[in-house]
């Protein structure tokens, strides 16, 4: 296709994002045009999948939803085999700035590291327009995970992310299940993969529904607490092709 | 023992082990989830039939009535097999979702080649990557 030139996928995972899609792919087109841009319909039941093929992207349809975790490892996978150098991840609400992922890209050209991530916090001038609660929620992971990784994160539940190849490998073989942005920072540490974070300015999401409804949220907390608690305690092998599945893990290729 | 505990133990883990065998040969159940059963069920059995050896266990774990000792088993056995089948179910969605994200990638490969099939000059390009 293009030889030996760098390649860039953009990943957008969605599921029932069809009020939106169209435009967050029409966005990455606009301001990341160097980026193939690969929708990744998490078993939609509206047309997410004909907005975002109409819109120019390329997609993969899950015949089933495998919520966002499943999505993003099938990003992975596809970034893996296709060649792909550097992968971004912005989620399909529209919640992330397109034109924000050349900071993304400046700073790990500048830094050297593995994943780079966009986050909300680090910039004082701008207010993240979320609830309380969900705000709190994202403070308390951030305490314990920098105190789990000797380093301060800001933002783990972010999904604005960029990762060069060594991070694609890693997560298309292995990629936590449900809600794996948090638990995906702590996989990085113990592979000794680098992570810097950058503030970004992100928007309100534009339709839909987010993946962590109020409801869910308690169950959220608990849920990725016990992940992170758990995944200190083991070294979070990855399981090669042929042996038996690894719950939560494996990805057979 | 009251008799009468010890005759609807063995005809109850009878049964079991009966209706086990049987649908493994019916092809129902796998082999390797029906040995949890047949152990469980082979055990009970023993017990209930060897007295001697249940009221020896029960004293030894301080159970006053032996065939609560064998009803403790079970138990014991019941929590087992709970486990074992949620590891075995969160091994069959852990596969189930490889699979799925496998059939996206591949339906999307198919249509990458249809795309270009439909255009006769793409055609040459697809056959010579």
């Amino acid at each position: 296709m293009r030889g030996m030139s760098v390649r860039h996928l953009a990943v957008v995972p969605a599921y029932n994002e069809a009020a939106s899609v169209e435009r967050v792919v029409g966005s990455l087109r606009e301001h990341a045009p160097e980026f193939d841009v690969l929708v990744i319909d998490d078993g939609s039941t509206d047309d997410t999948f004909d907005r975002a093929t109409a819109a120019g992207a390329r997609v993969l349809r899950h015949p089933f939803n495998l919520g966002i975790g499943g999505a993003v490892q099938s990003g992975f996978t596809f970034a893996k085999e296709r060649g792909y150098d550097f992968m971004v991840q912005v989620d399909g609400d529209g919640q992330h700035d397109a034109g924000q992922i050349e900071v993304l890209q400046r700073t790990m050209a500048s830094e050297g590291v593995d994943v780079v991530c966009g986050s909300r916090f680090m910039d004082d001038s701008g207010h993240y327009p979320a609830p309380i609660s969900r705000r709190t929620g994202i403070h308390i992971f951030a305490f314990i995970l920098s105190r789990l990784v000797d380093g301060r994160i800001s933002d783990p539940t972010s999904g604005f992310r960029l990762y060069n190849q060594r991070a694609i490998s890693l997560f298309a073989r292995d990629y936590p299940h449900d809600y794996p942005e948090v638990e995906a920072v702590l996989m990085l540490h113990h592979h000794k993969l680098t992570l810097r974070e950058v503030p970004v300015r992100m928007f309100t999401r534009e339709g839909g529904v987010s993946s962590i409804s109020s409801g869910k949220s308690a169950y959220y907390m608990i849920k990725v607490l016990l992940a992170l608690f758990i995944g200190l305690a083991r070294a979070r092998p990855v399981p090669e092709p042929g042996e038996a599945a690894a719950v939560s893990a494996s990805q057979g290729l | 023992m009251d008799s009468k505990i010890q005759i609807v133990s063995i005809v109850g883990a009878a049964i079991l082990l009966l209706a086990i065998l049987d649908l493994v040969r019916r092809r129902r159940l796998l082999e390797r989830y029906a040995l949890l059963w047949l152990l469980a069920a082979v055990v009970v059995l023993g017990l209930a039939i060897w007295r001697d050896g249940l009221e020896e266990i029960a004293s030894a774990v301080g159970v006053a009535y032996p065939p609560n000792a064998l009803f403790l088993i079970a138990f014991g056995f019941i929590l087992l097999l709970l486990l074992h089948f949620s590891t075995a179910v969160s091994k069959l969605a852990d596969q189930s979702k490889i699979l799925a994200q496998r059939q996206a990638l591949l339906e999307e490969r198919l249509r990458e080649a249809e795309e270009k099939l439909g255009d006769p000059e793409k055609v040459e390009e697809w056959q010579t990557t």
